[in-house]
């Protein structure tokens, strides 16, 4: 399974989305083709309803927990509850940065 | 099994040391009302998540400090731990842990981070 899918499918579990989207943005930071390095995960959950963002970051995060310590060199989130998501229109995320590449590992 | 002693002695050695840093973590956190952990320095920044942290920052007109974990591999490591937190950059706010550069971003978007801010540099 490719770490993409791994994710999309870890995060299924335990926060059951209405809505989910993992993209692979390994391309963006100079990593070879094929790499599997940087994500964005998009997770809309009723699990986040009143809990302020950084309870929400902690839960993706431990949900990630085994692969945040190797594999995912960067992860970039969006949480929102589905009431938040339909109020924002449900596709409006920024951007990421681009990585200027200063490290090599992790 | 022959490694066992040797086991506890590193395992003893290793706790010692991540006391010492978390300690040391403790102490740079609290003495700072704005820190941030990031990657590089701030003229600098070595990722863009950092790089967007410190232009943040910059742009709200406050003193503040950055850490960079590329120049500490020990405190690169502490830092995760200290704030159970996976990735860098880290902010801290009067020794809080605030988040990373999403929270930062979008607490800045929504104007809370500016209050907060300003809480911090008047402490």
């Amino acid at each position: 399974m490719s770490l993409q899918a791994l994710i999309e499918e870890k995060l299924t579990t335990e926060l059951t989305p209405s809505h989910i989207e993992v993209i692979n943005e390994s391309g963006n930071h100079g990593a070879p083709l094929g790499a599997e390095s940087h994500f964005k995960v998009i997770v809309v959950s009723t699990k986040f309803e009143g809990k302020p963002l950084l309870a929400r970051h902690r839960m993706v995060n431990a949900a990630l927990k085994e692969e945040l310590v190797e594999d995912i060199h960067a992860l970039s989130m969006t949480t929102r509850t589905p009431a938040q998501w339909a109020a924002e229109g449900g596709d409006k995320v920024e951007p990421t940065p681009p990585c200027a590449g200063g490290s090599t590992s992790r | 099994m022959m490694s066992e002693d040797f086991g506890e002695e590193d395992s003893f050695g290793a706790r010692a040391m991540q006391e010492r840093t978390h300690a040391e973590l403790q102490e740079m956190v609290s003495s700072h009302n704005i820190l941030a952990f990031i990657k590089g320095n701030r003229l600098m920044p070595q990722c863009g998540y950092s790089g967007t942290l410190v232009n943040i920052l910059q742009s709200l007109s406050v003193p503040f400090e950055t850490v960079d974990v590329l120049a500490d591999e020990r405190i690169r490591q502490g830092i995760k731990d200290f704030s159970n937190w996976p990735t860098i950059p880290q902010l801290y706010l009067g020794g809080e842990f605030i988040g990373g550069a999403d929270i930062v971003i979008e607490l800045f978007q929504s104007g809370e981070l500016q209050e907060m801010i300003e809480v911090a540099a008047a402490s």
